[in-house]
């Protein structure tokens, strides 16, 4: 029988680019780390209360007053547990890593829907992305960029990139070839046949892969505390290591509630338009 | 003049369109060529040209290439081979720059299932072409306004599409095609969406329209009826062939094939065929300047009873029989002019149908004549009759 080392092959590649990037890895660490801690000084720099009024206000204003009102509640209730600041801590995460999610993801999308090669190329990485076991992205993660919030916002990336390359991809193929046609033969620029008629046609989808991007982001919470990204996750990993059933239900609670929260409002915002 | 000229134009779906050249040179029908390459023929061969103001229609089964034609002219889908002529210059090998160039000044299209931007008003649809030329703001929205109310909708322009009927959701696809005044319009079974009786409506008012406009027109429809109504000409496609190009009475009368035929076998041809494909020469003329005597000699001549005036420019005087005439020579009376008679006229379009019931009124044969009163031909019962039962074609 025929051994592959395939996965020496791999530690061999990994050092490589550590030692051939340096200097990306260096930019990529130092514009993470301060997106992801200049959220946090932000959210935490008011008053529990104002955020939580201030969220409050914009769920209403997006999904109505049932929403607005499981937010305001939840969101007490998280402060009241004591966990407002891992709370912020994770949606700090969340956001800044979703947010670069959809920076590369919508691109690369609407690439794929526009070329059918690009599609061909990205449908198997994308399987790769989504199917591969969220931890093992912990590794490559940890080896470039060491412990800490960076490692844990670059898998969670990785890990919630797909859904809204995919919904995008798919969201622009959908728009009616009649549509398409007829913006052509009025003779749009390609550029304008897709920021006048294809993205706008596509944009609930898009908004629902948004959506999925940023439910993803949030399951990897747990996983990226693993190696230090801290938060709310930080919290149900001590509830585990320390047999702290109390504090681990609690801060399991409040990743649900976050996870409600956000869910609610972003689908509220697909469904608006 | 002409304004599109198609040239030996092919296209062929699949992945190895070289294959299939060959086979076709060999006849080989497009089930086969599918069977053997896996490539579908859509285009085979067609050539055509369109005159400049004219309303070309093109005909065909379902599958029969006529989509696949008409966007080859905008190159929405590029031809596999040939040439495709607009004024002149080649549209298949143009560059991008050109090509949009094209599809913003000359050529506008209106699509089966409208086309239309669902998530622009009625009026931001009707600037589309007008905006992606960057275009001034207020003057868009002024020609998309105009656009509006010449097509009837004057009153819907900041409404939604989906808030209109099917009727006037097609108005709209019609006044965003018209709004940058192309010359060009391609339309791909336009109406075929709509109800019978919206699309009757629609049909008519295309052609009042087109009265005005004098566009030229390239028009796609399955349906027989449509494309002899609003055909100056029409072509019948089969398998990606034109298996015929004609006026609506040419291809009426004298089908090429089988396929053909089979088409036009069960529409009534009174409504079709006019007055021009029946109309006879008439045998002897006789002008306002001869005496009866003359007259009554010509007639005697011809054996005919009753003959027609015309004067040195091929006017249409009227009508002298031969008994007034025999009255005047026996009177001495040199001057026909008094004894001639109107007698009823027609147009050359005019269609069978309008002509029976005058032809039954009528003591006399009908005189077709054109705008200036010029006598073209006369039609007489036999030739009306015949004409209805298609005989000796
Ligand atoms: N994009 C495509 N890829 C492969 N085959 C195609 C494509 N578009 C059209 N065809 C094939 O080309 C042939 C002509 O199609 P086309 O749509 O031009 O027909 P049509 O006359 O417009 O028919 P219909 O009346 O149904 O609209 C058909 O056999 C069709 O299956
Ligand atoms: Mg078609």
């Amino acid at each position: 029988m025929l051994t592959l080392n395939i996965g020496q092959w791999f530690e061999v590649f990994i050092k490589w680019l550590k030692d051939n990037f340096e200097g990306f890895f260096d930019i990529v660490k130092n514009v993470l780390e301060s997106g992801i801690v200049g959220t946090e000084d932000l959210l935490l720099l008011l008053p529990s209360i104002v955020l939580i009024i201030a969220i409050t206000l914009i769920a209403w204003k997006s999904a109505g007053r049932g929403v607005a009102a499981f937010t305001f509640v939840g969101l007490l209730l998280i402060d009241s547990m004591e966990l407002w600041d891992d709370t912020m801590k994770t949606l700090a995460l969340v956001l800044i890593s979703a947010l670069v999610a959809l920076i590369f993801g919508i691109p690369l999308g609407i690439l794929a829907a526009k070329s059918k090669l690009v599609d061909k190329i990205l449908r198997p990485i994308l399987d790769f992305m989504q199917t591969m076991p969220a931890f093992v992205y912990l590794i490559p993660a940890v080896l470039f960029f060491g412990l800490g919030k960076v490692p844990g916002s670059v898998a969670t990336i990785i890990f919630s990139m797909p859904p809204v390359v995919r919904l995008t991809n798919l969201a622009i193929r959908q728009v009616p070839t009649e549509v398409v046609e007829a913006a052509k033969s009025f003779g749009s620029t390609s550029n304008q046949l897709l920021f006048k008629v294809q993205l706008p046609l596509a944009l609930p989808t898009i908004l629902a892969g948004i959506n999925q991007t940023i439910m993803l982001a949030l399951s990897m919470v747990v996983i990226s505390a693993m190696i230090g990204a801290g938060g709310l996750g930080n919290q149900v990993l001590k509830g585990i290591q320390q047999y702290r059933i109390g504090l681990g239900f609690e801060s399991g609670v409040s990743v649900v509630i976050l996870a409600m929260v956000l869910d609610r409002i972003t689908q509220a915002f697909g469904n608006s338009k | 003049m002409t304004k599109i000229e198609v040239k030996n134009v092919f296209k062929i779906f699949g992945s190895n369109p070289k294959k299939v050249f060959p086979l076709l040179e060999k006849n080989l029908s497009k089930e086969e060529i599918l069977e053997k390459t896996g490539n579908t023929v859509g285009v085979n061969d067609a050539s055509f040209k369109v005159k400049k103001g004219e309303f070309f229609v093109v005909m065909g089964l379902s599958g029969s290439g006529k989509s696949t034609l008409i966007r080859c002219i905008n190159r929405l889908i590029k031809p596999t081979k040939g040439q495709i002529l607009i004024d002149g210059e080649d549209v298949v090998t143009a560059s991008k720059e050109k090509l949009r160039e094209i599809r913003r000044k000359k050529i506008s299209m209106v699509f089966q299932n409208f086309g239309l931007f669902p998530h622009r008003t009625v009026a931001k649809n009707v600037e589309y072409g007008l905006e992606v030329q960057g275009i001034d703001e207020n003057e868009r929205r002024r020609k998309a306004y105009e656009a509006l109310k010449l097509v009837g909708l004057k009153g819907y322009e900041e409404s939604m599409p989906d808030q209109l009927s099917g009727g006037m959701q097609q108005r709209v696809g019609l006044a965003r095609a018209l709004a940058n005044d192309p010359d060009i319009l391609l339309m791909d079974e336009a109406f075929s969406a709509l109800d019978p009786l919206i699309r009757k409506e629609m049909q008519d008012e295309l052609l009042e329209l087109q009265s005005k406009m004098h566009k030229t027109i390239v028009f796609i429809t399955h349906d027989l009826d449509e494309a002899l109504k609003l055909g100056d000409r029409i072509a019948v496609m089969k398998d990606g062939e034109i298996v015929q190009i004609g006026t609506p009475e040419e291809i009426l009368t004298n089908p090429a094939n089988d396929y053909v035929r089979e088409f036009v076998q069960d529409v009534d041809r009174s409504k079709v065929i006019t007055a021009e494909s029946i109309m006879q020469k008439p045998i002897e003329l006789a002008s306002p300047k001869n005496g009866p005597r003359v007259v009554i000699r010509k007639m005697k001549k011809a054996g005919i009873n009753s003959i027609l005036v015309t004067d040195a420019e091929k006017k249409l005087k009227g009508i002298v029989t031969i008994d007034d005439a025999v009255e005047l020579a026996k009177k001495d009376n040199e001057n026909i002019e008094e004894i001639i008679k109107e007698i009823p006229t027609v147009s050359p379009d005019t269609p069978i149908v309008d002509i029976m019931p005058m032809s039954a009124e009528a003591d006399y044969p009908i005189a077709v004549i054109n705008e200036d009163n010029r006598l073209l031909g006369i039609i007489v019962r036999v030739s009306l009759i015949s004409g209805i039962v298609g005989e000796g074609n």
